[in-house]
């Protein structure tokens, strides 16, 4: 899975989480949380998604890695290359 | 027709999910009314079978209004219904007092029923006209549309937040006018709550993680079992305690408005199940498929303003309640442990109660049992 595949999955998911904003337009350096007005139910159901759809473990010491959608894709590509 | 908060005068009746003849059990979901909150539907208390239906689709009712008739169903216990009249057991109706105009058409709706059938089928809603009261979309108009009814334009919105603007705008003023509140404000430490929650969740998964806000709500349910008179109705005969702990837990809608569905019996649940049913409800309120009893008998209302937040919150107690209790942003502070100065991660937790029903000393002692609580999460 290519960085922009992971990218995909995680616009895809902030899209069923706030569906009246458009996610593929987020500036990939934004706080998530404040762009998309997210609060820690959502947050969780993000992380919920995105570990049962990509098949690793999101521990939550690392929910800050999460913050933007750029640190997301480096975190995300990172744990995919541990498990793979 | 269930009465969904002390500012609901009447409701319009959207679609029927069962039909007569059918067997029915409590929580079944018989029903949909669209009212100020939105679409909801109507779950039923009683066990029985359907006889016949009173009330039509498109019809709005004053609230109290039989719906149905429901053979061999016993008559429901009042005190687990509280306030509320839901679609009572087998007798006489009462003819309606008056019945209203089913409101001018605005925005269209959907129905939950049809909501969910959209998705199963993978219908847009975009381009559909609905045939439900005020042009909400009902299941009729997806299976029109499922078996090549056609689109045709549309502008479906599941919320009118204007109506629930004046919902909210009538039920605060209500309140204000006739409560009389009083305000408590303490300094709570989270440090043990916050550890303890940090230990559990690293060997869970994330569909079985836990979030400080069940840790509140577990500890408010808890120490209302030891002060009663925060967990009730204040009514014309004065207070009259909760027949259960139902927490109403304020759920900010996107784009605008709030509701707080209750979490009943919440002094009963296990940690894991509140989180499970907080989690349910938050879905829900995202998606409109709310249920008249959890909207109809809260019987105190917990807001927690969350991570991206101000630290303290002073609520507006929701009528007929006669108390809220507001916990703040969690925040890191100096803090004085033992003469030295120390950073601790700290909530605020307040309470704003009704005079009429307690005073600020029994007020006191109700968030010091909250505090309490939240020092032996391990107990929770």
């Amino acid at each position: 899975m290519t960085r922009d595949d992971v990218t995909a999955v995680l616009i895809d998911e902030l899209g069923r989480i706030a569906p009246e904003t458009d996610a593929s337009r987020l500036d990939p350096n934004a706080e998530l949380r404040d762009e998309l007005d997210i609060d820690s139910m959502d947050f969780l159901n993000l992380v919920t998604a995105l570990a049962e759809r990509l098949i690793i473990d999101i521990p939550e010491t690392d929910y800050p890695k999460l913050a933007t959608l750029s640190d997301a894709a480096d975190y995300l590509v990172q744990r995919l290359g541990v498990a793979a | 027709m269930p009465s969904l908060g002390a500012d609901m005068e009447a409701g319009t009746l959207v679609e029927w999910l069962k039909r007569p003849g059918d067997r029915i059990k409590r929580g079944d979901i018989v029903a949909v009314v669209e009212t100020q909150k939105g679409a909801i539907e109507v779950d039923i208390f009683e066990e029985g079978v359907i006889e016949r239906w009173l009330v039509e689709p498109g019809t709005t009712v004053p609230v109290g209004t039989p719906l149905a008739l429901i053979a061999g169903a016993q008559p429901a216990p009042a005190a687990k219904v509280s306030e509320v009249a839901a679609i009572p057991a087998a007798q006489v109706p009462v003819a309606p007092s008056r019945v209203e105009q089913p409101p001018a058409a605005g925005p269209a709706r959907v129905s939950p029923a049809a909501r969910r059938l959209a998705a199963n089928r993978g219908i847009a809603l975009d381009g559909l006209t609905g045939s439900g009261p005020g042009g909400a979309i009902v299941s009729a108009d997806i299976e029109r549309a499922a078996t090549g009814g056609g689109p045709r334009p549309a502008a479906p919105k599941r919320l009118d937040l204007a109506e629930m603007r004046r919902a909210i705008a009538a039920a605060m003023a209500h309140s204000k006018r006739e409560i009389p509140h009083y305000y408590l404000c303490t300094t709570i430490e989270l440090t043990r709550s916050l550890a303890w929650l940090q230990e559990t969740n690293a060997t869970r998964p994330p569909a079985q993680r836990l979030l400080l806000a069940a840790l509140l709500l577990k500890a408010v349910a808890r120490a209302l079992g030891e002060a009663p008179e925060f967990n009730g109705f204040f009514t014309a005969e004065g207070f009259k305690p909760g027949a259960g702990i139902h927490i109403g837990t304020a759920i900010a809608i996107r784009g605008g408005g709030l509701v707080a569905p209750a979490i009943r019996d919440a002094d009963k649940l296990s940690l894991d199940e509140l989180m499970a049913q907080l989690r349910d409800l938050v879905a829900r309120v995202r998606c409109g498929a709310l249920r008249s009893s959890e909207l109809s008998d809260p019987t105190i209302t917990v807001t927690n303003l969350g991570e991206r937040s101000v630290e303290t919150v002073f609520g507006v107690i929701y009528p007929p309640q006669v108390a809220l209790v507001g916990f703040g942003m969690p925040v890191e502070r100096p803090w004085a442990v033992a003469g030295e100065v120390v950073a601790r991660r700290l909530i605020t937790a307040t309470l704003a109660a009704d005079h009429r029903a307690s005073d600020g000393h029994r007020g006191a002692q109700f968030l010091a049992l909250i505090d309490q609580r939240l020092q032996s999460p391990e107990a929770l």
